[in-house]
């Protein structure tokens, strides 16, 4: 499961329905071995299409350089499908080379409607999983599951001392 | 000669789980083929069976990417970081496409 907080997911889908209808990328780092997401990084799409996306070379040393020396590790690699869903291409599984990662998709073919999926891609096995959004600057107890791609499944109010 | 070499996640397997090892050569292909010596698989990863280097991995001399070095053929030097990542690439776009766009791909300068 990716556990991901709100404001970021908001920032991923803002990047993606700016950068529409080209495909959008970034990564988000965390603490290594933390498994959590705290730094959204937007890179730029060197490929600037509507159907393929790629790092700058340049910009990719940096960041990943940048995460070394902070002790982070991309956590999530996301990048937008502008036309289709939200799953993984056979060329997003022939690049994933970061079998750590939470690979997530957003599709922005609808403009109203979020469409967030999240993947472990490991030796070229796809394995979807839950994402769960943690509203942490509402309400640190207040959490939205999106399952498998379906619009809010629960809103899980976690409550304490009752 | 030694140099450095920073390998990512995807291919420690190849290094014993380590993040950093030397090797020595004349150009990039040299030093390969010297890691291959004691990492045996690695340079299959990163080359092709054409013999150029594979579109899903970026490798850097210093502070530059290797493909406007002249890629395998690049230069060293005693003391040089060589520094490897994968390549963060995809989208939507059909792989048959994609390989094609890889046989006639040129680097994106900034």
């Amino acid at each position: 499961m990716l556990s991901i907080d709100r404001s970021i997911i908001d920032a991923i889908v803002a990047h993606a329905r700016r950068d529409h209808p080209d495909e959008a990328c970034g990564v988000v780092a965390g603490p290594a071995g933390s498994d959590t997401p705290t730094r959204h990084i937007p890179m730029e799409n060197a490929a600037r299409s509507m159907t393929f996306y790629e790092f700058d070379s340049m910009e990719q040393l940096r960041v990943w350089r940048e995460m070394d020396d902070r002790d982070e590790e991309p956590v999530v690699i996301y990048h937008s499908h502008t036309a289709t869903e939200a799953y993984p291409s056979r060329t997003d599984i022939s690049f994933a080379g970061e079998p750590g990662a939470h690979y997530l998709l957003v599709s922005t073919r609808e403009p109203d409607t979020e469409e967030i999926r999240s993947f472990r891609i490991v030796d070229g096995a796809v394995t979807e999983e839950p994402v769960r959004i943690v509203a942490a600057a509402v309400d640190p107890h207040a959490v939205q599951s999106y399952m498998f791609g379906q619009s809010p499944a629960t809103v899980d109010y976690e409550c304490s001392g009752r | 000669m030694a140099i450095e070499v920073r390998i990512p996640t995807i291919l420690r397997s190849y290094t014993g789980g380590a993040k950093v090892v030397e090797g020595s050569g004349d150009t990039l292909g040299d030093l390969l083929t010297d890691l291959d010596s004691r990492h045996g698989g690695l340079r299959a990863r990163l080359v092709t069976d054409a013999g150029v280097l594979h579109r899903f991995v970026n490798v850097y001399v210093n502070d530059e990417d290797v493909r406007f070095l002249g890629a395998l053929d690049a230069k060293l030097n005693d003391g040089d970081s060589v520094t490897i990542l994968p390549a963060v690439a995809g989208g939507a776009f059909g792989f048959a496409a994609a390989a094609a766009l890889a046989g006639h791909r040129t680097p994106v300068a900034r």
